[in-house]
């Protein structure tokens, strides 16, 4: 079954929903900043929230059309949700949570059912506790089994699993798609976190504004992000304006001058003619770092600098780097060891011309 | 003591207390949820009580209980009986007097329940009246005692609205505020001081219950 949708509903004065999309049984991140319109999205499929036009069918039902009038109340449209709260039950136990939904079935195949669901998500020990009393990890587990149990036609999950670390969250993802290989129904998963988005996705949607900007694969989409505030959250920690000075066709490569800077990168052949303002994006992970002036090397680009800060954020050392324009670089604990990095003396940059990608300029809003 | 005034206080109070019950669960729900634009209408209606004075609210009740005004006729073909100065019409003019008293905590902690938990038992399909009564009443349980305990206190307490409208019947209108006043009015200075402190004693008891309950500072709940 396929979930489709078209929605128009205007939110606040100046932001405006509009999208149209299709999502296939698996899942469909709905990837994007706060504020771009992705949970009014899972609202509105819900019914929590009407729009102001459009349809919401999934298959042949018809959840919503403005045209028909048609509007399936909330408690009868079969759809799980998974709120970023959660919203457990305070005053139920963990079993009462999962079995609320299933109040149409006898005692004992409700029964027989919570079980099931609480064995595939890990919580059997847990069935007798209030979800006060239960880690944050299992209570995301409660939330995905009590939505899961009633067997619903479409997920909807609303960054169910952004308060977890990063282990828990694999584990739990794992549990999710073994549970939805026989089912096959489409899972809309709202997430901002890019490393959730490559993880779990089978699509992705990106949002701005409460627009699409880009669909594909979450490595289509995010690789290669169109727009700028799209590779700001994709993960390219650097952005650079930047102006086209030269085009080496031969090479498969351009000369570009980044703003306020006398630093010139070798990126990518693209588009945009000499003269031509661009965008280029690096991931912070994509930089070397050498303590001498390396030679003999494939990479374009080598760029002295001196290193402003260096910081510990988990176990990632992140260094700021001066190198004409300002670069964020992520190094292992042990590379920023090797090298003893610190504030200060002169470091080079390496960076491969196919590690910088050309995105649109800035305020360019279509692809 | 005033025995026969005590039992008297005690089953209006409780008859009040109940029939409140019934009533500000679905107007405390509709207060609370409706999106309709004139809630607060009935809001500042309902809190009527709290402001006026009870000699104000008296002297309108008793000429709606009288044999002139349409509600006074229609008691009187229905019942035979006049609804001023009896025991049921104590009982009206209590029921509109503490109306506020029962319906704020109601509304208070229905407000407090969390919007999200009402949706997350919709999307899992169910009605609003199976969410209303599995989801907002159990998670609402103290502010709907509060409820019940106020207006009960309330009434046990209340003077004027039961002078205007009820009088100083012996075992049909006689509250023991009333008995007080009667005890005072004749010099009985030392029955006045037991009813009183039994009063009092009953008083403190209740608020201690009702803080003991909500274990929080003075929300909005008015106290009696």
């Amino acid at each position: 079954m396929t979930l489709t949708a078209r929605l128009l509903t205007r939110l606040s004065p100046g932001f405006t929903l509009d999208v149209t999309f299709q999502a296939e049984p698996g899942v469909t991140v709905l990837f994007g900043a706060s504020g771009s319109g992705k949970t009014t999205i899972l609202r509105c499929v819900a019914g929590l929230t009407r729009p102001h036009t459009g349809r919401i069918a999934i298959g042949e039902r018809v959840l919503y059309d403005s045209q028909t009038q048609a509007d399936v109340a909330v408690q009868e449209r079969r759809l799980g949700y998974v709120f970023q709260q959660l919203a457990l039950f305070p005053h139920m136990s963990v079993a009462e949570n999962i079995g609320y939904g299933l109040a149409a079935l006898p005692r004992d195949e409700r029964r027989a059912r919570v079980t099931a669901a609480a064995e595939s998500f890990h919580i059997s020990a847990l069935l007798d506790r209030r979800p006060d009393r239960v880690s944050g990890g299992e209570r995301q587990r409660t939330a995905l089994a009590r939505a899961l149990v009633t067997d619903p036609d479409a997920l909807l999950l609303d960054e169910p699993l952004s308060a977890l670390d990063y282990a828990i969250q694999r584990h739990i993802m794992d549990d999710l798609r073994r549970w939805n290989e026989a089912r096959r129904i489409p899972v809309l998963y709202v997430t901002h976190s890019h490393r959730e988005a490559f993880a779990l996705g089978d699509r992705l949607i990106a949002l701005e504004h409460g627009r699409i900007v880009a669909s594909g694969s979450p490595h289509e989409v995010l690789d290669h992000p169109a727009q700028a505030p799209l590779a700001a959250l994709a993960g390219f920690e650097n952005l650079f304006d930047a102006t086209v000075m030269a085009r080496h066709e031969q090479a498969g490569t351009m000369t570009c001058l980044l703003a306020g800077t006398s630093t010139e990168l070798e990126v990518p052949l693209g588009v945009a003619a000499p003269g031509a303002p661009i965008r280029v994006a690096i991931r912070a992970g994509d930089i070397l770092v050498s303590d001498r002036e390396p030679a003999g090397l494939s990479a374009r680009n080598v760029l002295p600098g001196t290193v402003e800060r260096c910081i510990m954020q988990g176990a990632t050392v992140v260094a700021t780097i001066d190198a004409g324009a300002r670069f964020t670089v992520h190094l292992t604990p042990g590379g920023a060891e090797t090298l003893a990095l610190r504030p200060g003396p002169t470091v080079w940059l390496v960076i491969k011309t196919y590690s910088c990608r050309v995105t649109g300029p800035r305020n360019s809003a279509e692809p | 003591m005033d025995w026969e005034a005590l039992w008297l206080t005690a089953r209006l109070a409780g008859l009040v207390a109940a029939i409140l019950l019934l009533v500000s669960l679905p107007l405390a729900y509709w207060i609370t949820f409706s999106r309709r634009r004139w809630t607060f209408l009935v809001e500042s209606v309902v809190s009527l009580p709290l402001v006026l004075p009870p000699t104000v609210l008296g002297f309108y009740l008793l000429v709606s209980f009288g044999a002139r005004s349409p509600l006074g006729q229609f008691w009187m073909a229905w019942t035979g009986r006049s609804l001023a100065f009896t025991f049921e019409g104590l009982v009206v003019a209590s029921l509109i007097y503490s109306l506020p008293f029962a319906v704020q905590p109601v509304a208070a902690a229905f407000s407090q329940v969390d919007p999200t938990l009402r949706e997350a038992s919709a999307t899992l399909g169910a009605s609003p009246l199976r969410t209303f009564m599995r989801i907002v009443l159990p998670l609402s349980k103290q502010g709907v005692l509060t409820g019940v305990i106020l207006s009960f206190a309330h009434t046990v307490g209340e003077f004027g609205v039961v002078l205007m409208v009820g009088g100083n019947l012996p075992g049909v209108t006689r509250t023991v505020s009333i008995s007080i006043y009667d005890q005072v009015q004749t010099l009985q200075y030392a029955e006045a001081n037991r009813t009183a402190l039994f009063l009092l004693a009953f008083s403190f008891t209740v608020l201690l219950v009702v803080h003991g309950l909500r274990r929080r500072p003075l929300a909005a709940a008015p106290m009696a």
